[in-house]
């Protein structure tokens, strides 16, 4: 079973691998497997993340890269990530309509991926998508998150090269990027340039980029600001020259940062991994439990308080976290 | 079902129809009742549809019509079946006429959804048939 659905996704079969992803995503019995024997096809595709604030235009910049890299004759995978409604659970994913004249395209996959939340597992379903469209033979995979929250910060990270993409007169929005992922960026494009204050927001950037640089510098890389009104697919063609050149600069990198680097990688990697697993077969553990419903209970009554609760059914049902609070 | 599972829905407007306020709307009531809606706009044919049905391995498709274009959800349909898709179940809503209503059905759209019809109404037959796959 495991071996004809691995043979398929190699040979491309989307279907396959679509329902794979579906499975990944819904958190399914049995997917793990098929991870593991996919991966060893895994590691030849380049990976760009775009990321940014809402309505900056990432998913019209994605349409277009996608297009340049088609004209080129490169097969894509994008991964569209959307946020799922607090509220309800539900989502809408709109990001394929910017993507429609690719929608008949045999060379490129297109996936619309809501957050869901809860455990954190975005990262880590949105890192096994990647591995399936790799192992499909995906040259390039770009994978599109609006730009707050951890979990995008931690998918900007596993990405080869990470754009940003900013608006001009938004200044308040660059403030919020800069508290985390304006870290992780190895590109700027300021999209939407025809309107005023691009330049501003192009010093704006410059400005901040010159607290970083110091380290991107030891890194052989100095992050460009680029200019662009990805709707009238201006400026595109450069980014992708970007991509190119950041890509080259990695690979002359010296053969013990490059080995630093993949060890950085596979660690955080590896941690995301443990951690989404052991939260959400701890949570599910506790949570089944019937001692939960008693203590949820006796919150409500007043008799015992969350605290009390989180110690006595941590402690009950993870023994070895008692250790750690007695010892 | 899994804590992490969703009822995933397409939504479309099919062919030459630029009628979007009801699709709109009614992918916003699929993602109020906790449901992932692709929404793919207007102006779909029914290749563009199916591709997309298959790339997000969705459990239903919505089409929203308004523009007296039935042979294009015939050729939807057909195209499913062709595909293998059969189990993708078709759900159509808008302006259809009784007697176009009754040809779509019998052509395998499962359910049509006629002007007036309540949220409720959608939602519930969406979960109810998710779940009869299952």
């Amino acid at each position: 079973m495991v071996k004809s659905i691995v043979e398929k996704i190699v040979k491309g079969d989307v279907r396959v691998a679509a329902k794979l992803i579906r499975d990944i995503d819904d958190g399914v019995h049995g997917t793990r497997e098929i991870l593991k024997a996919l991966y060893r096809h895994t590691g030849n595709a380049y990976v760009i993340g775009i990321t940014g604030a809402p309505g900056v235009g990432k998913s019209t910049v994605v349409d277009q890269m996608v297009r340049g890299l088609r004209k080129n004759m490169k097969t894509v995978g994008v991964l569209a990530v959307d946020p799922t409604s607090s509220l309800s659970g539900g989502a809408i994913l709109g990001d394929r309509i910017r993507m429609q004249r690719h929608s008949l395209d045999d060379g490129v996959f297109i996936r619309s991926f809501a957050t869901r939340g809860q455990f954190g597992g975005l990262t880590q379903s949105t890192r096994s998508a990647i591995d399936v469209l790799d192992a499909m033979g995906k040259e390039y995979i770009i994978v599109e998150t609006v730009g707050v929250g951890q979990d995008e910060i931690d998918i900007a990270k596993s990405a080869h090269t990470t754009v940003i993409v900013v608006v001009p007169g938004m200044g308040d929005h660059i403030q919020a990027i800069k508290a985390g992922i304006f870290e992780v960026g190895d590109i700027f494009l300021i999209n939407k340039s025809d309107r005023p204050d691009a330049e501003k927001t192009r010093s704006d950037l410059q400005a901040m980029i010159e607290i970083t640089r110091k380290r991107f510098k030891k890194e052989g890389w100095e992050p460009p600001i680029l200019m662009a009104e990805a709707v009238n697919n201006k400026g595109i063609s450069e980014l992708l020259d970007e991509i190119e050149k950041h890509r080259k600069s990695r690979k002359a990198l010296s053969r013990e940062s490059i080995i630093r680097h993949k060890k950085a990688i596979a660690r955080s990697e590896l941690i995301d991994m443990i951690r989404s697993r052991l939260v959400e077969e701890a949570l599910n553990h506790i949570t089944n439990s019937p001692d939960f419903k008693k203590y949820l209970d006796c919150i409500i009554d007043g008799t015992k308080d969350p605290y009390s609760a989180c110690d006595e059914l941590l402690s009950a049902k993870l023994h070895f976290l008692e250790d750690e609070n007695t010892g | 079902m899994t804590d992490r599972q969703r009822i995933k829905v397409l939504i479309s407007v099919i062919g030459l129809d630029g009628h979007f306020t009801g699709a709109e709307l009614v992918s916003r009531i699929l993602m109020d009742a906790g449901m992932e809606v692709v929404y793919l706009g207007i102006y779909q044919t029914p290749e563009m549809i199916v591709n997309a049905a298959i790339q997000e391995s969705v459990d239903v498709i919505g089409i929203s019509s308004h523009a007296s274009n039935y042979e294009q959800i015939h050729l939807l349909i057909d195209l499913l079946k062709k595909n293998n898709m059969n189990d993708v179940p078709v759900i159509c809503g808008g302006a259809i006429p009784k007697q176009h209503a009754e040809v779509l059905i019998k052509k395998g759209v499962s359910k049509i959804f006629p002007p007036q019809s309540t949220s409720e109404s959608i939602v519930e037959y969406i979960v109810s048939t998710v779940k009869e796959k299952a």
